[in-house]
């Protein structure tokens, strides 16, 4: 339970750490570590050097500016949780960030930490596939930007590069309303076992789940049937579809739940 | 940039004491408190941060000290339970004790660091701001019944 022995790179600026990781072809970058860390206490990772992230000047910024918010990826969770900013215009990202793991987890892991690792099961890469986000990607090639939709790829697995790091999240902040989120874990803090994100438009609606698939599900829909037997039948039906990695039955079950869980909190916000 | 390989000499601040070592990078801030400087009082359960017992205050704030390699904790100020308790029992140890908050004692350090962090931030917590804050803590002994009255009893600066 004591980590393999590595190098250890504390860099200023992202700059740097992109050239660490271009020079280094084995390193691996430590955001906050709340899920590195535990994977290099069991040995299952073994990274020979680790280019820490936390020391990056401002690199937890958050900014809005004509409807576009910024935000730089080595925020915490819980800085997300609490941001003035994020609470008035995007309510949703501010709700699920305080559903992250426990205090002293959100206290240290980053949204951008969170993203990269893309655990199939966790709030914030689905957030920003419902809230159709763009990641910023910086190596020392120069900057790409990838959607969200387009950056995962399946369990634990992205488009990121081997020398790119995710920098930067864009998204409209107009694109957060109307969107609500509903989870069902076992206790507060463990990853949820199904949620959803639902997006309620007059004449279209979105639905991203997590933890029912290998990675962050999205699909668009006409209306909802405002009717409840329809819409949870509705629901029922487009869960049957997913393929979650265990207790099929089970999840496909909660996904429906929390679906209309979420829409239903939608209609009483929009009430 | 900043490269280091085998053992390096970093500076430490705990419980206000500044504190030189060799550290290895992959020495976790966890083992360091304990072997390093004999701060014993930070317990470690899992070591993959899910039981919660070795939480200590980083810069104020409740974070898993085995989830955290010594050498990032350089320039920050931690405070662990021997730092709580160096001039003897505060309100909310002594609140602990009257309302029989810990039977075996294993995961108690850290429900008092992560309460205390608590109730610096929130002076007035319900029962439920306190039942998510100790979330992160396991305890097999006591129910947590006991835990969340001490602490309720401490914000409302009710002495024993």
């Amino acid at each position: 339970m004591k980590p393999a022995p590595f190098s250890y790179i504390r860099v200023a600026t992202v700059e740097e750490a992109a050239n660490a990781l271009s020079e280094y072809t084995d390193a691996k970058l430590l955001a906050g570590g709340q899920s590195l860390i535990p994977l290099m206490n069991y040995r299952l990772s073994k990274p020979t050097v680790l280019i820490d992230l936390c020391g990056i000047e401002a690199f937890a910024s958050v900014s809005l500016k004509d409807d576009v918010f910024t935000i730089r990826a080595g925020i915490t969770h819980q800085s997300l949780h609490e941001h003035p900013l994020v609470r008035a215009y995007a309510p949703v990202l501010a709700e699920c960030a305080g559903e992250v793991g426990h205090w002293a987890i959100r206290n240290r892991g980053t949204l951008g930490g969170s993203l990269a690792h893309a655990d199939p099961a966790s709030e914030l890469p689905a957030a920003m596939v419902a809230l159709d986000a763009r990641f910023v990607l910086t190596s020392v090639r120069g900057e790409r930007t990838v959607t969200a939709r387009d950056f995962y790829l399946g369990l634990f697995t992205t488009d990121l590069a081997e020398d790119e790091i995710l920098t930067r999240i864009h998204f409209f902040a107009s694109s957060a309303n109307r969107i609500h989120f509903a989870e069902i874990a076992r206790r507060p803090g463990d990853f949820a076992l199904s949620g959803a994100f639902v997006r309620v438009e007059e004449s279209a609606t979105e639905i991203t789940w997590f933890g029912v698939s290998d990675m962050p599900y999205h699909l668009t829909l006409d209306a909802l049937p405002v009717e409840e037997k329809a819409r949870q039948a509705l629901f029922t039906s487009l869960a049957s579809t997913l393929e979650p990695l265990d207790q099929t039955v089970y999840r496909r079950k909660l996904a429906a739940v929390v679906a209309e869980r979420a829409y239903l909190k939608g209609r009483r916000v929009q009430a | 940039m900043k490269t280091i390989q085998a053992t390096q000499s970093i500076t430490l601040n705990i419980n206000g004491q500044t504190h030189s070592l060799d550290v290895e990078p992959r020495f976790l801030l966890s083992d360091v408190l304990r072997h390093k400087l004999g701060l014993t009082g930070t317990h470690v359960g899992c070591e993959h941060g899910v039981c919660g017992a070795c939480t200590v205050l980083v810069d104020g704030k409740p974070e898993r000290s085995c989830l955290v390699f010594a050498i990032q904790a350089e320039g920050s100020s931690v405070e662990t339970i021997e730092g709580l308790s160096a001039d003897g029992m505060t309100r909310l140890q002594r609140a602990f004790q009257e309302h029989h908050a810990l039977q075996c004692g294993f995961c108690t350090p850290a429900f008092l660091l992560t309460a205390t962090a608590l109730l610096k931030q929130t002076k007035d917590p319900t029962e439920q701001d306190i039942r998510e804050a100790i979330s992160g803590n396991i305890c097999r002994c006591t129910g947590y019944q006991f835990i969340v009255d001490a602490i309720l009893a401490a914000a409302k600066g009710e002495e024993a």
